[in-house]
């Protein structure tokens, strides 16, 4: 069409895809307005290939013609470029390395044993898988308490990377609670990240990107039975 | 009030020696703690009780952890020497090829470092294709921060000392001058910088430490 020019700022991504949602998330919190290219499940555009060759992933923002890869080094690259927006890192360094060092532990750690409950075979099994999501999630609780500092977010009075690093996997872990019938988040063991979850999910930045979670767990069956499936030959 | 800085390291760690260098580098003054990873110290658990691990940098008495985030918190705290450049794609990609190397090099090398007959044959391709995709980054230049030694060279400096150990532990060559001309000569013009040349262990410990730490592995591997 004569006269449309391709936006500034596009993302390519998926939106079940909590690492895609650390980036929109940070986006709208910066209020930048950005085409959203949606990666079919099974396949991978010739776009996303050329910008992302190392890992083949998404998320990828491309800003003007540059890509940039890994969800939180889009997020810092976010708060580096529209600096005049609201802070996403903290100013303290030391609070600044305090929630990098949790974000880290997050998908280094606390991820892989989220996902270890859906690979985990038999009850003894899955019941060990969930102690162990559960045992990070209590840390992170005691981490909410001292880094919060009594207000509604781990960054503060408003959300910050490092609630942006671990609420984006909200979604899954409701789906994760609902597939499997019991609390992750509970009032008992981690009563702060549970009125955190809730603050979080309503945020003006984030409820528009969070999936619902029965749309979530429709997808999990999709995509359980897609690996689920004999190889073809 | 003067700063108090103390680093927490082995005498081995690649990654406290990140933390070394960039403390080096800014000029700042700190007291280093050698801890014996058989046998840490109440004050190492104290200040890291989720890893247990090395580095630790407290400053003031505030504990900052994990290699990668001391060095970000090192550059945002001394402002001398920066060590990140300035312009925020430039950050952005140094970034991703700093998480790239502990995501991909580091296990890939632990991967044919560990093991051996099969195993170790197929993790070789794996190590030569993750050196290739860091060679590229050095294209047209001498470091990867640029003319001057950056965050990505600290970040990936580790291999510079430890990749010829690694092949004398091995029998393995994996950084050939042939196929890796770029990493080659950075890694001759790296350890010539007065800082890294003289924080790296003396080579004869660790090819023994290595050696040592393969024969465990190998042997524990065998019994399962």
């Amino acid at each position: 069409m004569a006269g449309t020019t391709t936006s500034d700022v596009r993302l390519i991504g998926a939106w079940p895809s909590p690492f895609v949602m650390r980036a929109r998330i940070a986006l709208n919190i910066k209020s930048v307005y950005y085409e959203f290219l949606q990666e079919q499940l099974g396949s991978k555009s010739d776009l996303l290939l050329k910008s992302n060759p190392v890992h083949k992933k998404i998320p990828v923002l491309i800003h003007g013609d540059r890509p940039i890869c890994e969800s939180l080094v889009i997020v810092q690259y976010i708060d580096d470029v529209w600096a005049s927006g609201p802070s996403i890192l903290p100013s303290d360094p030391y609070d600044c390395a305090i929630a990098r060092f949790w974000a880290a532990y997050i998908d280094e750690k606390w991820f892989p044993s989220l996902s270890g409950i859906a690979r985990a075979q038999g009850e003894e099994a899955k019941k060990a898988a969930i102690e162990q999501v559960v045992e990070g999630l209590v840390l992170l609780e005691d981490a909410f308490v001292k880094c919060g500092k009594g207000r509604a977010f781990f960054g503060g009075d408003t959300i910050g990377y490092l609630d942006i690093a671990l609420g984006c996997y909200l979604g899954w872990i409701r789906v994760t609670e609902k597939m499997n019938n019991m609390k992750l988040l509970d009032e008992a063991k981690t009563p702060n990240l549970v009125t955190w979850a809730d603050k979080f999910c309503g945020d003006g930045s984030v409820k528009d990107v969070m999936p619902e979670t029965d749309k979530l767990a429709e997808f999990a069956k999709v995509l359980m039975a897609k690996f689920r499936a004999p190889p073809p030959n | 009030m003067a700063d108090v800085v103390k680093v927490f390291r082995t005498w081995s760690s690649p990654f406290a020696l990140r933390v070394i260098w960039a403390l080096q580098l800014k000029g700042v003054e700190y007291e280093t703690i050698f801890e014996d990873i058989t046998n840490k110290s109440p004050l190492l658990l104290q200040y890291n009780p989720t890893y247990k691990q090395v580095p630790v940098l407290v400053h003031n008495g505030k504990p900052i952890l994990e290699s990668l985030v001391i060095l970000e918190y090192i550059e945002e705290t001394w402002k001398e020497n920066p060590l990140l450049p300035e312009d925020p794609y430039e950050r952005a990609t140094t970034r991703f090829w700093a998480k790239f190397g502990d995501d991909k090099l580091v296990p890939s090398v632990r991967g044919v470092l560990m093991t051996q007959g099969k195993e170790q044959e197929e993790g070789i391709p794996v190590v030569i294709e993750t050196l290739k995709l860091i060679e590229e980054q050095l294209k047209g230049k001498k470091f990867f921060g640029g003319e001057t030694i950056g965050f990505l060279d600290i970040a990936l400096g580790w291999t510079a000392n430890l990749m010829c150990v690694f092949e004398e532990v091995t029998g393995i060559k994996f950084l050939d001058a042939e196929t890796f001309p770029l990493l080659s000569a950075w890694i001759e013009n790296f350890s010539d910088v007065s800082v890294i040349k003289q924080n790296w262990p003396p080579r004869d410990k660790l090819v023994l430490k290595f050696q040592a730490a393969r024969e465990k592995c190998l042997a524990e591997a065998a019994t399962k």
